[in-house]
């Protein structure tokens, strides 16, 4: 670190020396610029667009080349990226963090463009494993433009960006999935592979769930860095609030610290944390508990009640479920029924919640509340059955009679035009 | 009992004097007398749809607020409520479908000729009516389905030139379909439609007593050349009798389409989801809504949907006018008003079908 101060302190100075004059000079004025006629036909990397500088926020709010590499782009040819007229050239990778946070670690400055936006990208930037590295020499680690890209920079709630919800992890694994690129640092390079058959991916990907965790939601943006052990819960309770109190007065939470055992992860994985089931609570292949206790002790026997109470809730909701459908499709109006069904699934997931305590008796009570409603809804169900079958004998009796009358109308109509045409004729012979 | 309160009534009005018109009136015999029936069962279903709206009177909220609950309630606690909200609604689609078929029987059989014009004409307005009927009521339980139908429905009406955007507004009480639509569709449906409704009716009724039935031309012209097979039938009791075994019958398909296939009430509207698939009008309306959306965006210089809506316009005019076309045109105005029966009968079925299968 202190190698890059003195190498590039003087060049550093006249770096934020060009870049304030360029700022004072109104980073809105839209003076003409010549950078892109020649950029415009060169070949990559050197190549930039107007089209792809166009779509760029800064070029959008009025930045232009010179308010990064210096120059003075209203001149022609060679003569605006003289030295004379301040220009910078490429901008080495470890000047890169400092140079977008001059503006960006500016509030009053950042102020006039998105009051909203904050201005501690380079602090958390220097406490990442990303800032350390870098500041260590290391330039292979993650800049500014590796994750915000370069030239055609678009805000996360552009979902073309690299850093939208949707396209942020594989940003990450552009490094992170590349061994050979990761090669030294002792770190695995699955996350995102694990990651893509994870439940937060299917919230984010297939439920379109923007709010769902990616990569930076657990390890940080600009301050990018693995959670530590202790505060892993932390990390996960940010949405998972319920099961963190419950964990918080469970008993495994003491026996794992001790352990020196990263809390959820233990049970459920990081990156590729699939959707919880029950029988994670039971000794098949998805058991977790039974990797650290033995059978029939009495934390299995604990396991086995709740994962019995489980059973029992989810087996109830999902006959009156049944019986519900059976009497929804005879056309029965079942909806009250239907939002108190609900209600039981919410004791089920009540109680899914309460295992995280590990105590029988908590769950025992969101089990038992789920089951009286379901029991209420299953005998609704069948009431409404006996209804239906109520109202088809009732109109079985009913079309016998509407028969029956059918019938006599039909003898009578008979009788009476017989009646007639013997009148007419005795009439005749008369 | 019966002959008490016939005393009764005959002191006081003369028994004889007051049945001597339904003694005297008689009905035409011949093979296609059934068609004469369908008059009568569109008359009995809305009676039946008069008894079953009052007695849903009685519980019905028409706020955004309570609608869809009130409709609920009905069909859960209230005593025998899901029978009459089941009989209510598939009555109107009943009624509506017969006000069909007697519409075409009229029009086949000739029974819209001279001097029956205007009862042709008060008839077809009983079946706008009937319609307007259909689609007021469909919004009234406040549910997804109608909610959504009902703001496809009014924008149509939207397209109309010069007036579309008035009538629009008119019609849903504002810029959208909101509580306030639903408070007007309930005033159209219990109040304006029904006070109209039975003015046209009693009128159509009346000239159809005076008019007597009309003979189809052929059964017309085969009586003319031979009158000894010319046949007559009292219509009281008779063909009352005949018809009332129509009406039963007519009940018994009511009862056990209402036990059998209640009507679903769906899920409480909401204005703010987005609008769910599978939006649809009424069976009745589904001819006009397949075609609008199959019209080209543009046809030529015009609006598609400007241009449907017109078309559809234009051919309600004529159809209105219809018997005028057939008098004017003599025999080939005849056969000309056979054709567009049978092409708009034929476009009917067809683009509902079409409209269903395509969902």
């Amino acid at each position: 670190m202190h190698t890059w101060l003195n190498d590039g302190f003087l060049r550093s100075s006249i770096l934020l020396l060009t870049i304030v004059c360029v700022c004072a000079g109104g980073v809105r004025a839209q003076a003409p610029s010549t950078c892109l006629d020649c950029h415009a036909a060169l070949d990559p990397p050197l190549q930039v667009t107007q089209a792809q500088f166009s779509q760029d926020i800064h070029a959008q709010q009025g930045l232009t080349c010179a308010s990064c590499h210096g120059g003075d782009p209203t001149k022609a040819d060679m003569d605006a990226m003289s030295k004379a007229a301040g220009f910078l050239g490429k901008i080495q990778r470890k000047q890169i963090p400092e140079l977008c946070g001059h503006c960006h670690s500016d509030g009053a400055f950042m102020r006039k463009y998105n009051p909203s936006l904050r201005t501690d990208q380079l602090t958390q930037y220097k406490t990442s494993v990303h800032g350390k590295r870098l500041l260590q020499g290391d330039t292979k680690v993650a800049v500014c433009i590796d994750c915000h890209g370069v030239h055609d920079l678009r805000p996360a709630s552009d979902p073309r960006s690299k850093i939208s919800p949707l396209n942020v992890a594989q940003t990450c694994s552009r490094c992170h999935s590349d061994a050979k690129y990761m090669q030294g640092y002792g770190i695995p390079t699955d996350q995102y592979a694990n990651y893509n058959l994870s439940v937060h991916h299917e919230a984010m990907t297939v439920r379109g769930d923007l709010s769902a965790p990616t990569c930076p939601t657990c390890h940080g943006n600009h301050g990018a860095a693995p959670p530590g052990i202790d505060s892993v819960k932390n990390v996960c309770a940010n949405c998972h609030v319920f099961q963190a109190q419950m964990y918080d007065k469970s008993t495994h939470k003491v026996a794992f610290q001790s352990a020196g055992l990263p809390g959820c992860v233990v049970c459920h994985s990081n990156h590729g944390i699939s959707l919880p089931t029950d029988a994670k609570l039971g000794t098949g292949p998805e058991a977790v508990c039974m990797r650290c206790h033995k059978p029939g002790d009495i934390c299995d026997q604990a396991r086995a009640k709740m994962l019995q109470d489980l059973t029992q809730l989810d087996g109830a909701v999902k006959a009156a479920d049944r019986i519900l459908a059976i009497a929804e499709s005879s056309g029965m109006e079942v909806s009250e029924a239907r939002t108190e069904q609900d209600q039981a699934r919410d004791s089920l997931t009540k109680a899914r919640v309460t295992i995280h305590s590990f105590k029988t008796e908590l769950v025992e009570q969101d089990i038992q509340a789920g089951l009286q409603i379901a029991a209420k809804t299953q005998a609704e169900g069948q009431a409404a059955l006996a209804e239906r079958d109520r109202r088809r004998r009732g109109l079985g009796l009913s079309l016998v009679i509407i028969l029956a009358v059918l019938l006599g109308l039909r003898l009578y109509i008979r009788q009476i035009e017989s009646n007639a045409s013997k009148v007419e004729t005795a009439e005749l012979h008369r | 009992m019966f002959a008490t309160l016939r005393n009764w009534i005959d002191e006081r009005f003369n028994w004889a004097d007051l049945t001597a018109p339904l003694r005297k009136k008689t009905v035409p015999a011949h093979d296609l007398s059934y068609w004469y029936f369908l008059g009568g069962i569109t008359l009995f279903l809305f009676g039946i749809q008069v008894c079953t709206g009052i007695l849903l009177l009685l519980y019905y909220r028409p706020s955004a607020n309570e609608a869809f609950e009130s409709v609920q309630y009905i069909m859960t606690r209230v005593q025998f409520g899901w029978l009459v909200r089941s009989i209510h609604s598939w009555a109107a689609n009943l009624m509506i479908f017969t006000a069909f078929c007697h519409m075409f029987s009229v029009l086949f059989l000739g029974a819209y000729r001279k001097p029956r014009e205007l009862t042709w004409i008060t008839g077809m307005l009983l079946l706008f009516l009937a319609m307007g009927f259909g689609f007021s009521g469909y919004l009234l339980p406040w549910n997804t389905l109608a909610f959504f139908a009902t703001k496809v429905g009014t924008e149509i009406t939207g397209q109309v030139p010069l007036i579309g955007h008035g009538l629009k507004v008119f019609l849903r009480g504002g810029e959208d379909v909101t509580g306030a639509t639903l408070t007007r569709f309930f005033g159209f449906h219990v109040a304006l439609l029904p006070g109209l409704t039975t003015l046209l009716l009693l009128t159509h009724i009346a000239l159809v007593q005076y008019f007597g039935m009309s003979v189809p031309p052929a059964v017309e012209a085969r009586w003319k050349a031979s009158p000894s097979e010319a046949r007559q039938m009292k219509f009281f009791p008779n063909f009352f009798l005949r018809e009332l075994m129509a009406w039963y019958i007519a009940l018994g398909v009511l009862g056990a389409l209402a036990a059998i296939l209640p009507w679903e009430l769906g899920a409480k509207a909401d204005p703010f989801a987005p609008a769910p698939a599978g939006i649809r009008p009424e069976w009745y309306f589904m001819f006009m809504f397949q075609t609008l959306k199959k019209i080209p965006a543009k046809v030529w210089f015009a609006d598609g949907d400007v241009l449907g809506i017109l078309v559809f316009g234009v051919a309600g005019v004529i159809w209105l006018l219809l018997p005028f076309f057939d008098q004017a045109g003599g025999r080939r105005g005849r056969r000309l008003v056979l054709g567009a029966g049978i092409f708009a009968l034929s476009y009917i079925i067809a683009m509902t079908i079409y409209a269903y299968m395509a969902k």
